[in-house]
């Protein structure tokens, strides 16, 4: 199946559009449905089918091991930042009306940060824990079957 | 209306059939894919339930990275669940855990008799904070989705809580499955003198 062209021609085309969407969600969350979780689940999907479809192999080459946990630590910092900068703006933790010019212009800045964290942490860890799972199958399923005649 | 309480009723018995399969069978693929079709249905009555974004987060979570993971995770243990019996069955049913499964949803369903009505507007619930994050945040905190008003600053102190739920089970994964352990560390000691 792997080896399919339409599989992965239309895998070609959906990838980046799965990806678009993530974006939309994310940061289209203060109007509609939608925020940093369902975001970023949907970003990390985007990577699950690269994997399923291309192998993981080819998934780690473009998204390596090292960014991914960068990501998912620089969500939680910038989440927690937040916090903290609203605490030097002389609010409590958390609280995003002194990081604008007004309550309201702050509260939106705040949230788009917070909400920008979640997301990175969600799709980082999201994608953490496929390659983590998918990494140690002993049939090597996710692998196509090019780089199972390699091995 | 009519069609409202069909979608209910549909959704509901839809939800108990899977249930039941998913105890029943002993097929693991088959019960991961029917645990994503459960969440999916969940998802679609939480829509008929006017609560979007928790319909949102259970399609993308539940029916999407779950059943993922999933089907990750059955790569590596067999596809099916051994056949095992438990102590006192008698008649293919094991009557003591059938006993206590009834007699608390029996319990739970006198429970529901004192709920107050579905939608009730003088329902606790509805007369505790809700009133002023619907009346004020238009002011408070200006953006049109109360929801997301909500859980990043209303509430924002307990999703950092949820965002540092998942990186610390994303750091678990990564402590037990990813890297070296002893005996592969040792393994490769060995290969390199050899």
């Amino acid at each position: 199946m792997h080896d399919d062209p339409v599989v992965r021609i239309v895998a070609k085309v959906l990838i980046p559009s799965i990806m678009l969407f993530a974006f939309y969600v994310q940061f289209h969350g203060d109007f509609g449905p939608g925020g940093g979780f369902q975001a970023g689940v949907i970003f990390a999907s985007a990577f699950i089918l690269h994997a399923i479809i291309f192998g993981l192999n080819r998934t780690r080459h473009v998204w390596a091991f090292r960014p991914n946990l960068a990501v998912l630590c620089v969500g939680v910092l910038l989440y927690g930042g937040t916090g903290i900068l609203g605490m030097l703006g002389g609010g409590n933790f958390l609280n995003y009306n002194v990081l604008g010019d007004t309550p309201q212009a702050g509260q939106h800045l705040g949230i788009l940060l917070v909400e920008l964290g979640v997301g990175m942490s969600v799709a980082a860890s999201m994608v953490m824990l496929f390659f983590a799972f998918a990494g140690r199958a002993t049939h090597n399923r996710f692998l196509s079957s090019k780089e199972r005649n390699d091995e | 209306m009519i069609g409202d309480l069909l979608i209910n009723v549909g959704a509901v018995s839809l939800l108990a059939i899977f249930a039941f399969w998913i105890l029943r069978t002993r097929y693991l693929v088959g019960v991961v894919v029917v645990s994503g079709a459960f969440s999916l249905t969940a998802a679609a009555l939480f829509v008929v339930l006017d609560a979007v974004d928790v319909a949102f987060t259970e399609a993308a979570v539940g029916a999407g990275i779950a059943t993922v993971l999933g089907l990750a995770t059955l790569t590596f243990v067999p596809h099916f669940e051994k056949p095992h019996r438990f102590k006192g069955a008698a008649l293919g049913i094991s009557w003591f855990p059938a006993l206590l499964a009834v007699a608390t949803g029996l319990l739970l369903t006198l429970a529901v008799s004192d709920l107050p009505r579905f939608g009730s507007a003088d329902a606790p619930i509805h007369n505790h904070v809700a009133p002023h994050y619907i009346n004020e945040s238009p002011n408070e905190i200006g953006i049109p989705n109360i929801v997301t008003a909500i859980l990043a600053s209303y509430r924002g102190y307990d999703t950092l809580g949820e965002v540092i739920v998942i990186f610390t089970a994303a750091l678990a994964v990564l402590v037990l499955l990813v890297g070296r352990t002893r005996s592969r560390r040792d393994k490769q000691r060995k290969g390199r003198r050899q």
